[in-house]
């Protein structure tokens, strides 16, 4: 497991690159999800004002 | 008749893409972890270390997919001008706005994977030669498609004057394809192209492949759900969105019941 | 066309010159920065700048590399497998850093010939391998030694790259 992480020496350069492209994958996921529930409540709000 | 079409593409095409954009959206995420799994496996534990980079070559795994997709991204939203610019399909342009984000971030990725790579095997984080500098351009170019089409108020005037822009910057993507054999780059050539014979070796080239694969379905899987959230943010007091909210709410009451 | 359409035309045409000019000083830039590479031969051949700053591209050779005890000096000749230029580099190497490597160089030529360099840059091809495989390749590759050797001996320039290339063939 630690020579896994190790990486032959590179494990801060390998673990680096794969978590930064999990986080800014990441974020990329959640944004819209809230983004898409955010605008449903606001829609849901506004029809039921209207009712 | 030619009005009516108009508004069929303005407002009708929403009340049918939305529903089924919700349903594909689950299946799409499983083939996007039937895809991604075995990549990240193969990839970092059972692919051989390479002769000359030993394990650091694994940065290749997320890197060389996040580079494909920055210009595979770009492609489909200059597609989808086309259709926008031609035909006036207002999803065309809800498509590209909503694809923007998501190439912004691949060349991102690429950029700083790139940096993290290069580092150890270069000697260098960052050089200016012609393949970083015009991904670099590439990244430029989404953030000026964002930052237009959200400076312009009337959505209509601003999904042109998109389209527009994402045609012009076209020209970059043979720039950057082609930059590592116009000039003298420290970057290397292409390992894997459609006519040649690819230069690495098979144990490698699969996870690679699997993982290129995957970040094709992570596109799809985070195109839908933006396309989803800006339909319902721009359209909220357009008549579909109240057919679905009232629906939603009936179908609530009746659960009370 | 209406004068509207007709404004919105001219707009449209502006933007897509505007765009042509910044893509063709950018392609001018990176032909202009491709010019500051110079070869060993052509340093040899007295044609790289002797008051400015410059790239020197070439292949490390073998058994060249020599270091400074105590120090971070390396020296070391870089060839285009026909004229040699000795190096002098103080700083750390880059892993890819070895014999027969392709390396590029920044730095300047010194009064006695000598190019000292400030960065110094490996280059790796895109062939990616097990060590198992690259072994048994270079074995099948030293049977082929007279014609890498061939094709070694034309170009100048570009024999860089493909001798590179053969030698991870």
């Amino acid at each position: 497991m630690t020579e896994f992480l190790h990486m032959g020496g590179y494990g801060f350069y390998v673990w680096s690159s794969f978590g930064l492209t999990t986080v800014i994958l990441l974020a990329n996921i959640i944004e819209p999800i809230l983004h898409h529930k955010n605008a449903l409540k606001e829609a849901d709000d506004f029809y039921s004002e209207e009712n | 008749m030619n009005i009516l079409i108009k508004w069929y593409y303005r407002l009708g095409a929403p009340l049918w893409f939305y529903p089924l954009a919700g349903k594909l959206i689950p299946w799409v995420a499983a083939l996007f972890l039937l895809f991604l799994i075995p990549g990240l496996y193969m990839g970092l534990v059972t692919a051989p270390a390479d002769y000359q980079q030993g394990e650091s070559f694994r940065i290749m795994y997320v890197h060389v997919p996040a580079a494909w997709m920055s210009m595979f991204v770009y492609l489909a939203m200059a597609i989808a001008a086309v259709v926008a610019l031609v035909w006036r399909v207002r999803m065309a342009e809800i498509m590209i706005i909503s694809a923007v984000p998501i190439g912004a971030s691949f060349a991102l990725i690429a950029l700083l994977t790139g940096a993290f790579w290069g580092k150890p095997m270069w000697g260098a984080w960052w050089v200016w030669d012609a393949r970083l500098t015009s991904e670099l351009i590439l990244l430029f170019i989404y953030l000026g498609i964002l930052a237009l089409y959200n400076a312009i108020e009337d959505k209509t005037t601003a999904g042109k004057a998109m389209s527009i822009l994402t045609l012009v910057g076209v020209v970059n993507l043979p720039i950057i394809h082609y930059s590592v054999v116009w000039w003298n780059t420290l970057h290397q050539a292409a390992t894997v192209s459609v006519f040649d014979k690819p230069s690495i070796h098979i144990d490698m080239l699969i996870p690679l492949l699997l993982m290129a694969t995957a970040f094709k379905f992570l596109f799809l899987l985070i195109l839908l759900l933006k396309m989803r959230a800006n339909l319902i943010e721009q359209d909220v007091h357009s008549g579909w969105v109240k057919k679905i909210i009232l629906d939603k709410q009936a179908e609530m009451e009746k659960e009370h019941d | 066309m209406s004068p509207v359409r007709k404004k919105r035309f001219y707009m449209v045409l502006l933007l897509v010159v505007g765009i042509s000019i910044a893509t063709f000083l950018i392609v001018q830039a990176f032909s202009q920065n491709m010019m500051f590479f110079f070869s060993t031969s052509e340093v040899k051949q007295g044609k790289a700048p002797k008051d400015r700053e410059f790239r020197l591209g070439g292949l490390v050779v073998e058994g060249s590399v020599k270091r400074i005890p105590k120090t971070l000096t390396v020296q070391f000749e870089l060839t285009d497998s026909i004229t040699p230029v000795s190096v002098e580099y103080t700083g750390i190497l880059p892993d890819l850093f070895r014999e027969g490597q392709g390396i590029i160089a920044k730095g300047q030529l010194n009064a006695s010939g000598v190019f000292v360099a400030s960065e110094v840059l490996a280059k790796h091809d895109e062939n990616y391998m097990p060590p198992e495989v690259a072994d048994s390749l270079a074995k099948a590759a030293k049977i082929n030694a007279e014609n890498a050797k061939n094709a070694e001996k034309a170009g100048s320039t570009e024999a860089i790259s493909e001798s590179i290339k053969e030698k991870s063939e």
